[in-house]
């Protein structure tokens, strides 16, 4: 139990770390949510585009983290940004596009016709249809988008302390360099942790986002 | 049809870049120079399969039977807590199962196809159980009512229409294991991750993309391969993408 | 009114084109139900949703209230049409009062003035407004929510409704007390309807005219009456089923056909004076007992009557059966078949004998507008 020990002593570096890990997630994420949303709202239109988009992002996510950044490093040092914040940001922007831009693809599309309709024959334009009935039914199912990209991209980052990037993933690759398995068991548990506990917080946050009258059916698989 | 088309263009897109990406790469002497780096390729991306084939096998032989177990109706007092338990499990990120395991077994190839057995074990054992929780109570009950006993009911209804989610669960287990066999490199179990974080040790970007690219595309074979095989094996009656 | 000029619709299909609706001409005048009816694909419900434009027409036009639509903004005209469909389609992400008043506050309605109109509606529907306004539409059985469902559609009490198979997904029991409860609503409201249906009885039940479709066109045009009557032709003749005489009796009430001339006795009279009222009216059976406030309490058997003496109020059989004026003649014929009677007395609403109405008199209903179509025919040949 000595990794309690120096997590003790070591309880800054701890913090500091752990608030570098979800600083980056959460920008990257946040600013995939408002790639993502759009992109996935704007291609219900077109089901070829819809099909094409969605295949590109699997292809993306099928791609291993370390394998992105061994390929990102030597495009972005072309700019100079070839280790650090870059490459790992970028990787969770990319990895982040399929969760949230599939779920809300699926999600808007899957609002039952019979209610589209409705809102149609009561004269709702397309904007207010959106609005007020599309968008309030898939938020919580976007959101379970953006739970999946979060969760997923916390791995992400961890493996992302090999390039420079920070956060939890430092304790590891310190802890495996330096055959430390205080630092390397810190590292493992706090990252752990952190997904375990941001899963079920965002979860927390997924059911207070949805509207009243449908707990139910949104959660009854 | 339009979609193929769609995907024809991306394809032909894609021969292009990589194309002109080629021409490049030959001007520039590159090309040499990564091929330089084709015999450690060869024989790292076999290194890397076999920690794919061992750990995913095993984690294919025990997850099924463990996915069975836990949705047999004697297990229900369990099922849910124990799916509790391998749905945290599946939010540990890869690294760190890595690294727990590195810090009870120590360095080498057993710790690391520890670690990729059990990132690989949750996925499956959690869709085998919802494929087969998911099978409707009705086909269930039409099963047991023309008088299959229980392990017939299994294997000729259970199984076949739960066969599509359990394929899924083992795509997405395998493409994670590959994906995470680099990190394996760390504790000592050799792959592609060799290339890849002696490349960035060193700053050497070819070697970072003699590691790289072949994951990568190694990665995406897997998924095609496992998605083709459910393609095929999964009935046509009980398969979405065959319908 | 809504009037219907040449309606067309044609969609393109990988097969080649398909006329949905062809040439439709018809007017629903105001205050009317009319029921579209028909088997599927027959363009009973392209016709209707061209009306409110969900499926565009391909050409011709549509009147409301004698304004020509095709020139009207599409989310104002559906604005003030009120549509109901099957499925319902109340959104599950609000409340039922939100439901209710979304086409209001679409309008620009002030707070005050739909938050009332919401309660004025649930009461309309006979839901309770504390009850059920504040919970959301997953909380309400099937049957309640077409209700709010209906309630919606009226919100900005627009002049004309459309109903899309409006009461298919209830059960059988519900649908006939909904059935009910709009019909009485509709006796207020008069609203101008158009109701697709695929039941050849909600049909009778609920339509001022039925307008049969097939396979895009409009067979028949005509009131449930003369359309049981008077099928145009074998299609239709079969849609309305072998037994559409019998379906005739859901359209006429007890009022219109009960024979006021009845003979009674009164309690303290005699069994010889009953016995010769009978002879009198021609009764072969029995006579109806009457109290003082002319209300049937029996009937005396004219087997009694001429074997024994004494007061009728000390021999009378009570009554098997009686038929209510609002009844309509389905109800009468059943009760007659159940008790193996040939007639029926009818109360009033005070439960006062007035009259009575005979198994001949149905049967001579029923029959004489077939022999006057009968006549007709021939005269035209």
């Amino acid at each position: 139990m000595d990794w309690i020990h120096y997590m003790v002593d070591n309880l800054d570096l701890l913090t500091s770390r752990t608030i570098e890990h979800i600083a980056l997630v959460g920008v990257a994420v946040g600013i995939a949510t408002l790639t993502g949303v759009p992109i996935g709202i704007a291609i219900t239109k077109n089901e070829r585009l819809a099909k094409a988009v969605l295949y590109v992002a699997s292809i993306i996510v099928t791609v291993p983290s370390i394998a992105l950044f061994g390929i990102m490093i030597p495009v972005l040092s072309l700019i100079g940004q070839g280790i650090g914040y870059l490459p790992a940001v970028i990787a969770v922007l990319l990895y982040s596009q399929l969760p949230i831009i599939r779920n809300t693809y699926t999600a808007i599309h899957n609002v039952d016709p019979a209610l589209r309709e409705a809102a149609r024959g009561i004269g709702m334009s397309q904007n207010q249809r959106l609005q007020k009935v599309e968008i309030p039914l898939a938020v919580p199912v976007i959101m379970a988008g953006v739970r999946t990209a979060v969760v997923l991209n916390i791995g992400v980052m961890a493996i992302a302390a090999y390039i420079g990037a920070g956060g939890l993933g430092t304790f590891i690759s310190r802890g495996i360099s330096q055959s430390d398995p205080r630092q390397l068991i810190l590292g493992a548990v706090a990252v752990s942790l952190l997904a375990i506990i941001v899963d079920y917080s965002l979860l927390a946050l997924q059911k207070r986002l949805t509207p009243k009258g449908m707990e139910r059916a949104a959660f009854a698989e | 049809m339009p979609v193929q088309n769609m995907k024809g263009a991306l394809r032909l897109l894609l021969i292009v870049f990589v194309f002109v990406a080629g021409v490049w790469v030959q001007a520039s002497g590159t090309l040499d120079e990564l091929l330089f780096y084709l015999p450690d390729v060869q024989y790292l991306v076999v290194q890397h399969l076999w920690l794919t084939a061992i750990s995913g096998g095993l984690a294919i032989l025990v997850a099924i039977p463990l996915g069975i177990m836990l949705s047999r109706p004697s297990m229900v007092r369990f099922a849910e807590s124990a799916m509790q338990v391998l749905n945290v499990g599946t939010t540990i990120p890869t690294l760190a199962v890595l690294a727990l395991s590195m810090s009870f077994l120590g360095i080498g190839t057993v710790p690391a196809v520890f670690g990729l057995f059990v990132a690989t074990l949750l996925p499956i054992t959690r869709n085998t159980y919802a494929g087969l929780k998911g099978v409707s109570p009705a086909l269930r009950e039409a099963a047991s009512g023309i008088g299959m006993a229980p392990i017939q009911r299994l294997f000729k209804v259970e199984l076949p229409n739960a066969l599509y989610v359990i394929f899924a669960g083992i795509r997405t287990a395998l493409t994670i294991n590959v994906g995470t066999v680099p990190l394996a490199f760390l504790i000592g179990a050799g792959g592609l991750g060799e290339l890849i974080f002696t490349g960035i040790d060193l700053y050497d970007p070819l070697m970072m993309l003699a590691g790289a690219i072949p994951t990568a595309l190694l990665a995406i074979a897997v998924d095609a391969l496992v998605a083709t095989t459910a393609f095929v094996a999964v009935p046509r009656g009980v398969n979405p993408s065959r319908a | 009114m809504i009037r219907l000029d040449n309606l067309t619709k044609v969609f393109d299909t990988p097969k080649g084109a398909v006329t949905a609706a062809d040439h439709i001409t018809m007017e629903v005048p105001s205050g009317e139900i009319c029921i579209l009816l028909g088997p599927s694909g027959c363009g009973k419900t392209t016709t209707l949703k061209m009306v409110n434009r969900i499926i565009r027409p391909t050409s011709g036009k549509v009147f409301i209230n004698g304004e020509d639509t095709t020139d009207l903004d599409t989310q104002e005209l559906r604005r003030n049409i009120g549509y109901v469909i099957q499925q319902i389609g109340l959104f599950p992400n609000m409340t039922i009062e939100e439901n209710i008043t979304v086409v209001p506050k679409l309008l620009g309605w002030d707070k005050a003035k739909y938050k009332e109109r919401a309660r004025e509606l649930m009461r309309m529907i006979a839901l309770e407004p504390d009850a059920f306004l504040k919970r959301y539409p997953s909380e309400l059985s099937g049957g309640q929510q077409q209700r709010i469902g209906v309630a919606r559609a009226l919100a900005a009490d627009p002049p004309v409704m459309l109903m899309d198979e409006p009461f298919g997904a209830i059960d059988p029991i519900n649908r006939a007390v909904i059935q009910d409860e709009f019909l009485k609503m509709q006796q207020e409201l008069n609203k101008t309807i158009m109701f697709v249906s695929h039941d050849i009885d909600e049909a009778i039940k609920m339509g001022d005219r039925i307008a049969i479709f097939r396979a895009g066109n409009l067979e028949q045009y005509s009131r449930p009456d003369d359309l049981l009557a008077n099928p145009k032709d074998d299609f239709v003749e079969s849609f309305l089923g072998e037994d559409r005489a019998l379906k005739r009796l859901n359209l006429v009430k007890v009022r219109d056909m009960a024979s006021e001339d009845i003979g009674t006795v009164a309690p303290d009279e005699d069994l010889q004076t009953a016995l010769s009222r009978m002879d009198d009216h021609g009764y072969p059976g029995s006579i109806m007992m009457v109290n003082d406030r002319h209300q049937p309490v029996g009937v005396i058997p004219r087997s009694v009557a001429r074997t024994t003496r004494g007061y009728c109020r000390d021999h009378f059989d009570t009554l098997p059966a009686i038929a209510q004026l609002d009844d309509d003649l389905r109800k009468v014929a059943s009760l007659m078949f159940a008790h193996d009677m040939t007639w029926l007395p009818c109360v009033d609403e005070e439960g006062r004998l007035c009259g009575q109405i005979t198994q001949r008199a149905i049967t001579h209903h029923l029959g004489s507008r077939y022999r006057v179509q009968q006549v007709e025919t021939v005269a035209e040949v």
